[in-house]
């Protein structure tokens, strides 16, 4: 039997070599987003590849959640492309239905179905989108709250779970889709302290099992020890992006250092 | 004292009344079952309605709303009732009553409806919408059953109103409840039938309303 290196063309080794060439499963470019004459995002480029958790970092109002949300037209982006999984997303006849069953999101605020229990919340698009039946997405359902270790609360309303668990089952809501990448926006800064570490750790295990995920977040420490890249936004721009060592390390740019160092307190 | 008792609390005459009040009620029950859905139905329609894009779609239904509200709805009926022929429609009284009554609660329950969709945050829609699920599949399944849960009280006090119009039914000779307490009462010269009408109506409505205000008091604490 063959192994997989042997069809790979022989070329120069380096694993940083291999992941540059690897096509990017998002590509924003030139992207640019008004709210009337506001422009509150300005010319961005962010590539995420496959695998990649990327960080998105930056003071309020400096475009993080605009920019997420123009990733699954949330938002309509004024102008520039983005190119997800080999489709155009800012397409106008894009399906953006289809186009949101292969990008996950996660809010800061939860927005967990009130009404219905954490297995439904997780159920509700199996069945109505993706067409399961009912045993069918409840076993996927099952899974997905398995993974962020929440099975044993799968008949819990949403007002019986505490923040923390209530996030994890968002997740869960995502992850049982089987989404190629997870969109974040602030996704524990609505927690107690105390429950942070049981989202992020979920998180971390997604990361392992190579979920690609784009995170706004201020929780610098997750970021300096799991984010592969780390975009520092303000006003609109992206001021700089590089791997964690170069963004919180000395040799920052002024703006960056100035931002990481007065969140880091 | 004794004449006014025998004027109105005459026994006798309330068990003789008794079976006819009871097939009045019948049909205030199937009145009920039928223009309680269609009213609730219709208050969604004008709900839904209102959030519709187009400018001058909304101003239109507006207007029909503030006519309907401001029509009073003996008015709506008789015109309904009696109008329609002359225009080659003749309508059985139940049929008239359906179309009076759907069109007087779809505005009535249209404010109620509207207002709990308005109280569903914006989050809810996008949370659904980001997992894939069309407008409509968001609506049905995620924002109208919240929607209907946050106005129960005034869901259910609308309702209530519902309840007790049915009797302008009896004008198209409708035989409901209180119908058949007139027809007692002017057989029996005795005002006993339509008390024990009014008696069977609180019955009903009186748990109802109990119920209002406990949900009421319970959202406001
Ligand atoms: N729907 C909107 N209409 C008008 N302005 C908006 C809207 N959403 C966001 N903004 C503005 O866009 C800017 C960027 O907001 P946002 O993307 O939420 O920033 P961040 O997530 O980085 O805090 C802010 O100035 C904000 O007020
Ligand atoms: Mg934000």
């Amino acid at each position: 039997m063959q192994s997989a290196a042997s069809f790979l063309p022989s070329r120069a080794p380096g694993a940083a070599a291999e992941i540059q060439s690897v096509e990017p499963l998002l590509r924003i470019r030139d992207v640019s987003k008004k709210f009337g004459s506001l422009e509150v995002l300005k010319s961005i480029n962010v590539d995420v590849s496959p695998g990649e958790l990327v960080f998105l970092i930056g003071p309020s109002g400096s475009g993080k959640s605009t920019l997420l949300r123009c990733c699954n037209r949330l938002e309509e982006a004024t102008s520039g492309s983005i190119r997800f999984d080999g489709s155009e997303v800012l397409d106008p006849k894009l399906d953006v239905n289809a186009l949101r069953r292969r990008i996950g999101m996660v809010f800061q605020s939860f927005n967990l179905y009130p009404h219905m229990t954490a297995l439904s919340n997780v159920t509700l698009a199996l069945r109505k989108v993706l067409g399961k039946s009912g045993p069918e997405s409840k076993t996927i359902a099952m899974a997905a709250l398995e993974r962020v270790g929440l099975a044993h609360k799968a008949s819990a309303y949403p007002a019986e779970l505490s923040g923390g668990q209530q996030q994890r089952v968002a997740i869960a809501r995502g992850l049982a889709l089987e989404p190629k990448m997870m969109l974040f926006d602030e996704p524990t800064s609505a927690l107690d302290p105390e429950l942070v570490g049981s989202v992020l750790a979920t998180m971390r295990s997604m990361r392992e099992a190579g979920m690609t995920m784009l995170v706004v977040s201020h929780e610098m420490r997750f970021a300096r020890e799991a984010a592969d890249r780390v975009v520092f936004m303000e006003g609109g721009v992206v001021v700089e992006q590089g791997p964690p060592a170069q963004i919180f390390g000395p040799d920052a740019q002024p703006r960056t250092r100035a931002f990481v160092s007065n969140e880091d307190r | 004292m004794d004449i006014l008792f025998q004027q109105f609390f005459n026994l006798d005459i309330m068990s003789k009344a008794l079976p006819l009040i009871l097939e009045g009620l019948k049909t205030t029950l199937l009145i009920c079952l039928v223009v309680i859905p269609l009213g609730i139905l219709g208050g969604i329609l004008v709900a839904v309605g209102s959030m519709a894009k187009s400018a001058v779609a909304r101003r239109a239904l507006a207007l029909a709303v503030d006519l309907m509200r401001a029509l009073p709805p003996l008015v709506l009926l008789i015109l309904i009732y009696s109008g329609l022929p002359f225009l080659g429609l003749r309508l059985s009284p139940l049929a008239a009553v359906s179309i009076a009554f759907f069109l007087n609660n779809a505005a009535y329950y249209g404010e109620v409806i509207r207002a709990g969709i308005e109280s569903v945050p914006n989050g809810q829609w996008e949370a659904a919408r980001s997992t894939g699920l069309r407008a409509d599949q968001t609506f049905v399944w995620v924002v109208l059953p919240q929607a209907l849960r946050n106005v129960l009280p005034d869901l259910i006090s609308n309702t209530v109103e519902v309840v007790k119009l049915t009797s302008l039914a009896s004008v198209v000779s409708l035989q409901e409840m209180l119908y058949s307490a007139d027809m007692a009462r002017s057989l029996t010269f005795n005002n006993s039938p339509v008390v024990l009408a009014a008696i069977i109506y609180f019955v009903m409505l009186w748990p109802v309303v109990r119920i209002v205000s406990r949900l009421e008091n319970a959202s406001a604490k």
